[in-house]
């Protein structure tokens, strides 16, 4: 129980200590990270679908 | 006599540059030859089986393409001093950097485990069973990583590298047309015309050039290794070299089977092998040997990158130059994730040939961020210094990584969906 909250405790150090991003946010980098989301969604929603083909088609 | 005299200074400087790059070749050779690993070496025996020498020049095309993009990491982790996952930690946060971090250890153990795919299949020609050959595996991995240096790792690594150069006597014993290949192979053009199964080679030659480990193991490996910024022409000499040796080692694969095989379907590098012995034994024993050593290598390296990258963001010691006392977590990941790859290629009816798909979809969902990640990084000129990306570098890396995104997105595409290119 204790190796838990010890790990839980480490991830919240993790998150604590990487919470603001220190490269600095411009135009550039800001495009990049928002197609970057709508790459990885629109990948995760057809990894779905396929799983989803797979499951009712046999 | 007086032209003798004046070969030797220069022959003399030469063999003393040799020597010292022998001594501080490291990373790059390392983790370009590493990326010829089994599923690799599979890549191109079908690529030659299928097309011959045709789509030599296409892989000729991917030395740049490999060397732009592990260049980066080498000025990344020399200046930073930091590995890539904590780099986009530090970067841009916890949110990116986790998930990079969980998506590099999916990764990694899928791609793990079908490196012990290839290294049960290459020793089950000679008679060996997989158990036998998964225990010799993690034994001599950890003689290799478990002596408390990296400079020793890394040279072991280096002499496994050498060992993959076997396809080279392999591909004399075959006696190709040296006119055909270079007639064929060195101008560029599409066999049977540009189709969607041509289009589903060159992708899937392209993913195997640039895996998403490659940069997390390369800029650790720089990090560890106690690379500086003056290092850093030699990390590049380094890395061009890798990346010449793993496609030269990737063009006589080709030769190969393109020389013996012609028209027949290769669906593993095994099957290559067995096929081959057939007609050469001497020749098929070469091919069987460089899928071992190939999974091998690609076994070490690709477990370091998730066991360094877990120790820079957990804050444990993870380098190989400590003993497992030292860097118990270190250790243990790098095992963990060994022995549990290890075993799934054990157990009966384990859906192997789904695991070895599945890796080309998740690493598509990693490397493009990881891609990104890194020409951002690199052009954070609060950090980088002078050694920011030129216009000149960001132009020819950012079409280069564009250019990567797109055909390995495809290629995912069409692992998900085989009917796609068709």
């Amino acid at each position: 129980m204790s190796a838990f909250r010890n790990l839980s405790a480490k991830i919240a150090a993790i998150n604590a200590r990487y919470r603001e991003p220190r490269i600095e946010m411009s135009r550039a980098v800001r495009v990049s990270l928002m197609v970057l989301r709508v790459y990885l969604l629109a990948l995760v929603a057809l990894m779905v679908y396929k799983f989803v083909m797979i499951v009712t088609q046999g | 006599m007086n032209f003798f005299a004046k070969l030797y200074y220069p022959l003399r400087k030469a063999w003393k540059a040799v020597r010292l790059y022998l001594v501080i070749a490291g990373p790059g050779i390392v983790v370009m030859v590493a990326d010829n690993d089994a599923g690799g070496i599979t890549t191109y025996a079908a690529t030659g089986a299928k097309y011959g020498y045709h789509l030599i020049w296409f892989l000729l095309i991917l030395i740049p393409v490999a060397y732009y993009v592990q260049e980066m990491t080498v000025r990344l982790g020399a200046v930073t001093k930091r590995g890539h996952a904590e780099a986009i930690f530090d970067g841009f946060g916890a949110f990116w950097g986790w998930f990079s971090l969980i998506d590099l250890l999916i990764v990694d153990w899928l791609t793990l485990v079908t490196e012990f795919i290839g290294m049960t299949a290459a020793l089950g020609l000679f008679g060996v069973p997989p158990w036998i050959t998964v225990v010799a595996v993690i034994v001599l991995m950890a003689v290799i990583v478990l002596n408390g240096r990296y400079w020793t790792f890394e040279k072991l690594a280096l002499l496994f590298c050498a060992l993959n150069l076997i396809y080279i006597p392999g591909a004399f014993l075959v006696h190709p047309s040296v006119r055909d290949v270079l007639h064929q192979g060195l101008i560029p053009n599409f066999a049977g015309g540009f189709n969607g199964e041509l289009f589903f080679f060159l992708m899937a030659n392209i993913g195997t050039t640039i895996a998403p480990w490659m940069l997390f193991f390369q800029q650790s490996a720089v990090v560890d290794k106690g690379m500086l910024e003056k290092d850093i022409p030699w990390g590049r000499f380094d890395t061009l070299l890798g990346s010449i040796v793993t496609v030269v080692v990737a063009v006589f694969i080709v030769i190969v089977t393109g020389t013996v095989l012609p028209g027949v379907d290769i669906d593993s590098a095994a099957q290559a092998s067995q096929e081959l012995m057939k007609t050469d034994r001497y020749v098929g024993t070469f091919l069987a040997i460089g899928l071992f050593d190939a999974g091998l290598l690609g076994a070490i390296c690709i477990s370091l990158a998730s066991s360094w990258a877990f120790g820079e963001i957990f804050g444990w010691a993870h380098s190989l130059n400590t003993k497992i006392r030292q860097a118990p977590w270190f250790y243990a990941t790098y095992f963990f994730t060994l022995v549990t790859a290890g075993l799934v290629v054990l157990i009966p009816q384990a859906p192997l040939v789904l695991i070895t798909l599945f890796v080309q979809v998740i690493a598509v969902t990693l490397l493009p961020a990881a891609l990104v990640f890194l020409i951002l990084l690199l052009n954070d000129r609060k950090t980088m210094g002078e050694r920011c990306n030129t216009p000149g570098q960001n132009l020819i890396g950012g079409v280069i990584v564009v250019s990567i995104i797109v055909l390995s997105t495809l290629y995912g595409f069409s692992v998900l969906f085989p009917n796609l290119f068709k």
